[in-house]
């Protein structure tokens, strides 16, 4: 579904040269949930931005269904962590939603049915009519979701979106993200900086080493499928993997080299791509 | 009900208190320039009379409209181009700081010249007045459109037409507002100046015909007439602006309360 080769992005500019991206390798299937996490500051929300079409890589490619992105490709739709300043104020919550679905000439009815569809989803069918700031912040995240999903994406890529709200907040909106990628079995790429989130939500993690990044580690998350706040967290097979992940990231930040499988704890499947040098 | 009564209280107080001032201050007055308001008050509805509402109020008031109107076309939509592109606003910059430091009323002479002395000067003059803080702030409010916000309208596909209707303007209407309004007092300013220069009719000729005349207390009326004129348009505008802005007010409103 998502193929992403051999990726790398420099930023050049007044004198300066910054490698942020080295070399990413890493495919998501379709139907797939997958978290990338990575120490702050490695790169992700570059990365995230290449993927989404709104960067361009300055080598490698990222290919969505076989087809090389160049731009926002229309099968895309992005949350953002700054649900502030990615809703528009000066429309209402409806408004907001329908938008997107006007720029894909789908007829008026059509869009009205994804826009309640999508709505109802994330629990907010009744705030159609009001404004995003009149609304609370996960709410507003809320809405920004329910655009996403009204767009109907081959994927869906969220950037940190809960880093900006409340930890009760974040858990609601974790179940949700969670309830509809098993209700409606889309693809999702969600990039986080939060260890304990990307094992709860994901199928598999991808650990990203820090800057200049390369995939440190990647790691299926054999949870079982019906995961819940209260007992998912406290499972200790949910501490070892978190715990894993977190002695990756600190391996990361350290700057060491991908850790090899023997270092893992038993039972951890890590399934590691051979690196590229470019 | 109450909150209303009060509120009337509140904006009434201070014309009453002044025009009250006015009235005994000038009440015994017997210099010819200084009539008193007694007396001001007296021949306003004889001035004022629904002939010369058609004959000079109309004209002013049609001119002040097509002037305001041009500048705010011109002025929003150069801006957006010079405020969308950086290379363009780079380029643009100085010559505009240039232009805006010419006093309009300077224009007037130069202007006639080539618009001759009918309403296009006259509309002319009021243009190119108002165009520049509708210019400078349309500008100003493009290029401050949220990166965060842009993205988003990429990353949907909201492109083209629709980007610049329902995002760059909408997010830069604001601060077009704001120009907007100062171009409004601007305009109303050239209006009467321009009717100064070579009119036969309007609001600054009738008051500059009165004075010329020593018709005092005429004149004095055309005053009160060009100031409730004032008035009465920025309370207009106050209202389209309350509909247009209404989600910035309570943006703005909202962020206040939770900082």
């Amino acid at each position: 579904m998502l193929d992403v080769r051999g990726l790398r992005k420099v930023y050049e500019g007044s004198g300066r040269r910054v490698e942020a991206v080295r070399d990413l390798t890493f495919t998501v299937d379709a139907g797939e949930l997958v978290c990338l996490v990575g120490p702050s500051g490695c790169g992700k929300t570059t990365l995230l931005k290449c993927v989404a079409g709104l960067l361009s890589p300055t080598s490698g490619e990222v290919l969505l269904e076989g087809r090389r992105v160049s731009g926002p490709p229309p099968g895309m739709a992005v949350v953002f962590q700054e649900y502030g300043r990615s809703l528009f104020p000066w429309m209402r919550v409806r408004d907001n939603v329908e938008l997107p679905l006007k720029q894909k000439d789908l007829a008026k009815a059509r869009r009205r049915e994804l826009v309640s569809d999508a709505l109802d989803a994330v629990g907010l069918a009744d705030a159609a009519g009001a404004y995003p700031w009149q609304l609370s912040g996960g709410m507003q995240q809320r809405v920004a979701i329910a655009r996403a999903l009204a767009y109907e994406p081959d994927v869906l890529l969220m950037d940190e979106p809960f880093a900006a709200v409340d930890a009760q907040t974040r858990a609601d909106l974790e179940d949700l993200v969670r309830g509809l990628w098993r209700q409606r079995g889309i693809t999702i790429l969600f990039v986080t900086h939060d260890i304990d989130e990307a094992v709860y939500l994901g199928e598999r993690v991808i650990v990203l080493s820090s800057s200049p990044t390369v995939v440190q580690e990647q790691l299926k998350i054999d949870l079982p499928d019906e995961r819940d706040q209260l007992h998912t967290r406290v499972a200790p097979r949910f501490a070892e993997l978190r715990t894993h992940v977190y002695e990756q990231i600190q391996a990361a930040k350290r700057g060491a080299v991908p850790q090899d499988a023997k270092a893992a704890p038993p039972d951890v499947k890590t399934d590691r791509i051979p690196r590229v040098e470019g | 009900m109450k909150l209303l009564l009060q509120r009337l209280v509140f904006v009434l107080a201070l014309p009453a208190v002044l025009v009250a001032v006015w009235w005994f201050a000038s009440a015994g007055s017997t210099d010819v320039y200084w009539p008193p308001l007694r007396t001001i008050l007296k021949t306003f509805p004889d001035v004022w009379t629904g002939e010369r509402l058609i004959d000079d109020v109309l004209p002013s008031v049609s001119r002040l409209a097509a002037g305001y109107a041009a500048a705010a076309l011109v002025g929003i939509a150069l801006g957006t181009v010079i405020g969308s592109y950086q290379r363009v606003r780079a380029v643009c910059e100085p010559v505009l700081e240039f232009l805006r430091a010419v006093p309009p009323p300077v224009l007037i002479p130069v202007i006639m010249l080539f618009a001759g002395i009918g309403d296009t000067m006259k509309i002319t003059v009021i243009a190119s007045g108002c165009v520049w803080p509708i210019l400078l702030n349309t500008v100003e409010g493009v290029r401050a459109l949220d990166p965060v916000m842009a993205e988003t309208a990429r990353s949907y596909g909201i492109t083209g037409a629709a980007r610049l209707r329902e995002v760059v303007l909408r997010s830069a209407s604001p601060q077009i507002f704001t120009g907007l309004r100062q171009a409004l007092s601007i305009g109303i300013i050239l209006m009467v100046i321009s009717e100064m220069f070579a009119a036969s009719n309007g609001l600054g000729f009738t008051v500059v015909q009165f004075q010329r005349t020593f018709a005092i207390p005429d004149m004095w009326t055309g005053i009160l007439v060009l100031g409730l004129l004032g008035f009465v348009l920025s309370v207009l505008f106050q209202l389209v602006e309350r509909r247009v802005l209404g989600w910035y007010h309570g943006l703005r409103a909202s962020t206040r309360r939770s900082s």
